[in-house]
């Protein structure tokens, strides 16, 4: 579903981001990509993202070059792909309602669906009470988990987290990590980046270990080694 | 479409409400921009005027001899109420008059209307007091006059003196610091107004900037372009808004005052009737220029943080 193949990302500094990197992904998929700062996996989720373009090699989705995609359509592709952010990046003028509701507008979704849909979700991640809550009223894990929310709420093809966990205490990230292993059960394929040993160790699931700008190991049922 | 159309404008207001204080200083620096606005109208009202009535004090005035003929008088009139230059009509004051005028402003000197009396016949001569359409014409109409008296044979004239000649310095400077008041104004209302405009549009620019993180978010949850600026393209429009009814709210009582004070100073205009006469297009000015300065400083300033 998801395919690398012979990345690499150099920038006008001469620095290598990525370099030669190439993997598949099958749907419905739990993968974690660990490796220290600046190893290159942020760089690797923009460019599945189309923030940014590979300076060779090819990303595909299915079939889509996401390289040569237009401005209009990459808004379109990114309807289809949920984005979890380290630092939450909710929209502070709006509450936990209107946050979701804004990906499902964005989307073109309609008045009735939204009603529905937005209880439904926040549901889903045990937040059901705080829907009037502006973000700045929330704790961490509740606003990660409102952010979760807001990523899953289109039924995205794939949920990328980038380090969900990064700001977050031991038990907070626990229900984080068990909110995206429900989601991947859901049917939906989830990409993890993360520092956090005790999360890759417990998830027992495939894991891309990344180290300057490679992938160093690919292990079916991985461990945090580096 | 009309979905959408509601959510970008009920978003819009929602940005307007909830960020108060940017709101509010975003607001008070418009209104400053519009009062720049709005004040340039009414000083150019106030300049225009002033130089009108210092135009309508011009003008020249031509003596004739005591002998000359009531109707070539008249005829004489009637031609330069023909030139183009002239501003019709043309005065004409006859001997009569010009004396009654003359006892009139006298009234209180004895010695003089005595003198007057003891002459016995009326010393004074015809006049026709003429004024140009524009200052700088008074040349031609004082050229063509001379032409006239040049055409009759030497002492047959009826044309005395005509005083174009006298004043001919005070005409020309008039004319002068007529002409670079009016571009001077234009010049330092067109600067005020770009710098105030420049400003207002930094000041957007700067509550957008707060914003870029959460435009960033828009953009990657699949927000298009137009959906994302559509928010703040009518915040901003409402800032606008509210700022040109503040503005002017404001210019009431300053031109209420000014009013008083000016009508004595700059004979014959009061801004006060003026601001109240033509209420209708400076609101339609104001609230339009509030607006588009708004809507259109905002929708240029998001587009910076739409490449991602």
């Amino acid at each position: 579903m998801i395919h690398f193949e012979n990345v690499s990302k150099i920038y006008m500094d001469d620095s290598v981001a990525l370099e030669d990197v190439s993997f598949r992904i099958a749907p419905k998929e739990f993968v974690s990509i660990v490796g220290h700062s600046g190893a290159g996996k942020t760089t690797l989720l923009k460019m599945f993202l189309g923030e940014e373009r590979p300076s060779k090699g090819k990303v595909f989705f299915d079939s889509t070059d996401i390289g040569t995609l237009s401005d209009q359509e990459i808004n379109e592709f990114r309807r289809k792909i949920g984005v979890v952010f380290q630092d939450f990046r909710l929209l502070p003028n709006k509450n936990v309602y209107e946050n979701i509701a804004f990906a499902m507008e964005a989307a073109g979704r309609t008045d009735e669906e939204i009603e529905a849909d937005v209880p439904h979700v926040l549901e889903l991640v045990d937040l059901s009470k705080k829907i009037w809550n502006f973000p700045h009223e929330l704790s961490g894990g509740e606003k990660q988990r409102v952010s979760i929310a807001r990523a899953i709420v289109n039924q995205p093809d794939v949920v990328i987290a980038d380090e969900p966990t990064g700001n977050l205490d031991p038990l907070n990230t626990y229900d984080i990590v068990q909110i995206l292993k429900k989601i991947n059960d859901l049917g939906t394929t989830v990409i993890l980046t993360t520092h956090n040993k005790g999360v890759i160790d417990s998830l027992k699931k495939r894991v891309l270990t990344m180290e300057n700008g490679k992938i160093i190991r690919d292990d079916k049922e991985g461990k945090y080694v580096i | 479409m009309w979905i959408k159309i509601k959510r970008v404008i009920r978003s819009g207001f929602f940005n307007f409400w909830r960020n108060g204080f940017v709101s509010l200083s975003s607001i008070l620096v418009m209104v400053v921009t519009l009062f720049v606005i709005g004040s340039t109208i009414f000083l150019g009202v106030i300049l225009q005027s002033t130089l009108e009535q210092i135009k309508d004090k011009v003008d020249i005035n031509v003596y004739f001899v005591t002998t000359a003929n009531e109707s070539d008088i008249l005829a004489m009139k009637k031609s330069l109420e023909s030139l183009p230059e002239v501003q019709p009509p043309v005065v004409y004051v006859s001997r009569e008059d010009a004396l009654a005028q003359f006892k009139k402003r006298h009234e209180n000197d004895q010695f003089t209307l005595q003198a007057l009396d003891e002459l016995g016949d009326n010393p004074l001569g015809a006049t026709l007091n003429i004024k140009a359409k524009d200052p700088s014409q008074y040349q031609t109409i004082a050229e063509y006059l001379n032409s006239q008296g040049a055409d009759a044979a030497p002492g047959t004239s009826i044309i005395d003196k005509v005083n174009y000649y006298q004043n001919k310095e005070a005409i020309d400077r008039l004319t002068k610091i007529i002409n670079s008041a009016d571009r001077l104004g234009f010049a330092l209302t067109l600067i005020l107004v770009i710098i105030s405009i420049l400003i207002t549009f930094n000041t957007l620019r700067l509550v957008i900037y707060m914003s870029r993180d959460e435009i960033s978010v828009m953009k990657l949850v699949g927000a298009s372009n137009g959906y994302i600026r559509g928010p703040f393209f009518v915040a901003g429009a409402i800032y606008g808004f509210i700022s040109a009814i503040l503005t002017l709210l404001l210019f009431y009582p300053i031109t209420l005052w000014l009013g008083k004070t000016t009508a004595n100073f700059f004979v014959g205009l009061n801004v006060f009737h003026y601001y109240t006469e033509n209420f209708g297009q400076i609101f339609l000015l104001i609230v339009g220029s509030g607006i588009a300065i708004g809507s259109i400083s905002s929708y240029l300033a998001v587009r910076k943080y739409l490449k991602i």
